[in-house]
């Protein structure tokens, strides 16, 4: 077995010690050099960078960012608006709230490129209202950039929404923005065609932004040179459950589970299963987990890693989180209203003992019927975790149906399922 | 020119007259909610597939050509 060096790659997280809080607009400058100015065009001349860095969106679909801008930029006419999403509504997830505390300016950077170089008329940072880190953040970046004389180009601000699982999805941003609830809406049509102010929109994620930005300095072979020639560049990480340290990593695509467990300081017992992609994402035997490449085996999806121990139930884990998949439902779609609550109580059924053997047939026919029905993907993703918990779990399962909660029930949930904004505007 | 059905989940609250009338191509869900089926509606069940469109006390089901949106 080949020992693989464990060093994560500093790119997003490069500079001052993170303890410093965030980065001074002089440090960014002094370290990185003046911030690289966007043109518009047909097309316009950076888009062709960004698509030979192969950079994609950290969204389920994994979007190539340079078709997103390039499709913004043929219906822009000087009208577009680019919205840096900072939602951020995954509870096992910190990279975006720690992104905009931390380098504040490597998103502005990321966001005024976008803007000028779809010929955008306004900027807007979207995020929640209990970010208070990275709001204070943020704007006190944007003063710093005033102060300096700087010339923005674009307007630009920051607005303040819910913080709820699915506010963060890009039409439900539109739909916020637009003076409405921060649910998702009906597509088409999508923001690109008729978004913010019924202009098209670009939405894109903080992380991706702040990407373009190195990406718009140092070049596309620069960001190739990590990762893979398929899965190119890096990501922001967030590893917990039965870890030494939990927290933030950034690692080059292509490092596999195992490699990024033991940056995060090896695990606290022997991993059983892990759950990769956030609350949306699957479980996986850890057998198969591990030496898992990500973003090349196994998508990565918004950068979420937990790690699940065999002294821990990973069908009670994924009750808990069903029961916050349900209650974060927009409850607009009668399949994921009506279809995740059931899902949820024959789960919780299942692992008191109190269910039949025919409740797993049924939870396997729902999921058949509930995917793929939603205005946004929300009940797809609470899917994907059930079918590959019944998967995963299947012998765990089979024991709980006759005995009723194990021993790992007893212990302390893993995972995060926190109570969120009880609003929607 | 051959069409396809589209449901709007989000207008549908499942009064169910699109499955009663072109129960053909629409199933429903075990709460009530249709399940359409992605097949092009041919020449053949075009009338009936009107006909359900029309129903729908919410307008929450239409035909599109094909090919058109997701």
């Amino acid at each position: 077995m080949t020992v693989t060096p464990l060093a994560t790659v500093h790119r997003l997280l490069a500079g001052p010690d993170p303890r410093l809080g965030p980065e001074p607009l002089r440090s960014h400058l002094t370290r990185l050099g003046a911030r690289p100015r966007g043109t518009a065009g047909t097309p316009p001349p950076f888009v062709g960078e960004l698509e030979r860095s192969g950079l994609r969106g950290r969204g389920g679909a994994a979007f190539p960012t340079a078709r997103k801008w390039s499709a913004v930029a043929s219906r822009s006419r000087g009208h577009a608006v680019v919205v840096a999403n900072g939602s951020e509504g995954e509870p096992a997830s910190w990279k975006d709230r720690t992104l905009m505390a931390l380098r504040p300016h490597l998103v502005i950077d990321g966001l005024l490129l976008a803007a000028e170089t779809v010929g955008a008329a306004e900027a807007v940072i979207y995020l929640p209202r209990a970010f208070d880190a990275a709001h204070a953040s943020l704007s006190r970046s944007i003063d710093e950039r005033r102060e300096q004389g700087e010339r923005l180009g674009t307007r630009l601000r920051i607005a303040a929404g819910p913080h709820r699982y699915v506010a963060g999805e890009e039409s439900a941003v539109v739909a916020h923005l637009n003076g409405g609830e921060a649910k998702p809406t009906v597509t088409p049509p999508r923001p690109f065609e008729r978004g913010v102010m019924g202009r098209p929109t670009l939405v894109q994620n903080v992380e991706t932004l702040a990407h373009t930005a190195l990406i718009a300095r140092l070049g596309s072979g620069w960001f190739r040179s990590a990762g893979t020639a398929g899965a190119p560049g890096t990501a922001l990480c967030s590893i917990g459950g039965a870890v030494a340290a939990p927290g933030l990593v950034e690692i080059a695509l292509g490092t596999t589970v195992a490699e990024l467990v033991a940056m995060a300081g090896g695990g606290t017992a022997p991993p059983e299963a892990v759950l990769i992609g956030g609350y949306g994402g699957r479980w996986l035997p850890a057998a198969t987990a591990l030496p898992a490449a990500l973003g090349v085996d196994v998508p990565l999806g918004p950068g979420i890693v937990v790690v699940l121990s065999a002294e821990d139930c990973g069908l009670a884990e994924t009750v808990e989180v069903l029961a916050f998949l349900a209650r974060e439902s927009a409850r607009q779609c009668g399949p994921c209203l009506h279809g995740l609550d059931a899902l949820h109580s024959t789960l919780a059924a299942v692992v008191v003992g109190t269910a039949r053997p025919a409740d797993l047939d049924r939870l396997a026919r729902w999921c058949g019927q509930i995917a793929g029905r939603g205005a946004c993907h929300h009940p797809d993703g609470a899917v994907m975790l059930l079918r590959t918990a019944l998967e995963t779990f299947a012998a765990s399962a089979r024991v709980h149906l006759r005995r009723g909660p194990c021993r790992g029930c007893r212990r302390p949930r893993l995972l995060p399922t926190p109570i969120m904004d009880t609003r929607w505007r | 020119m051959s069409y396809r059905l589209r449901v709007n989940p989000i207008l549908c609250t499942g009064y169910r007259m699109c499955a009663e009338l072109l129960p053909e191509r629409i199933d429903l869900d075990d709460w009530g909610f249709p399940m359409v089926d992605a097949r092009p509606i041919g020449r053949d069940l075009l009338a009936h597939a009107r006909r359900a469109v029309a129903a729908c006390p919410r307008g929450a089901i239409e035909l599109v050509p094909d090919g058109d949106g997701r």
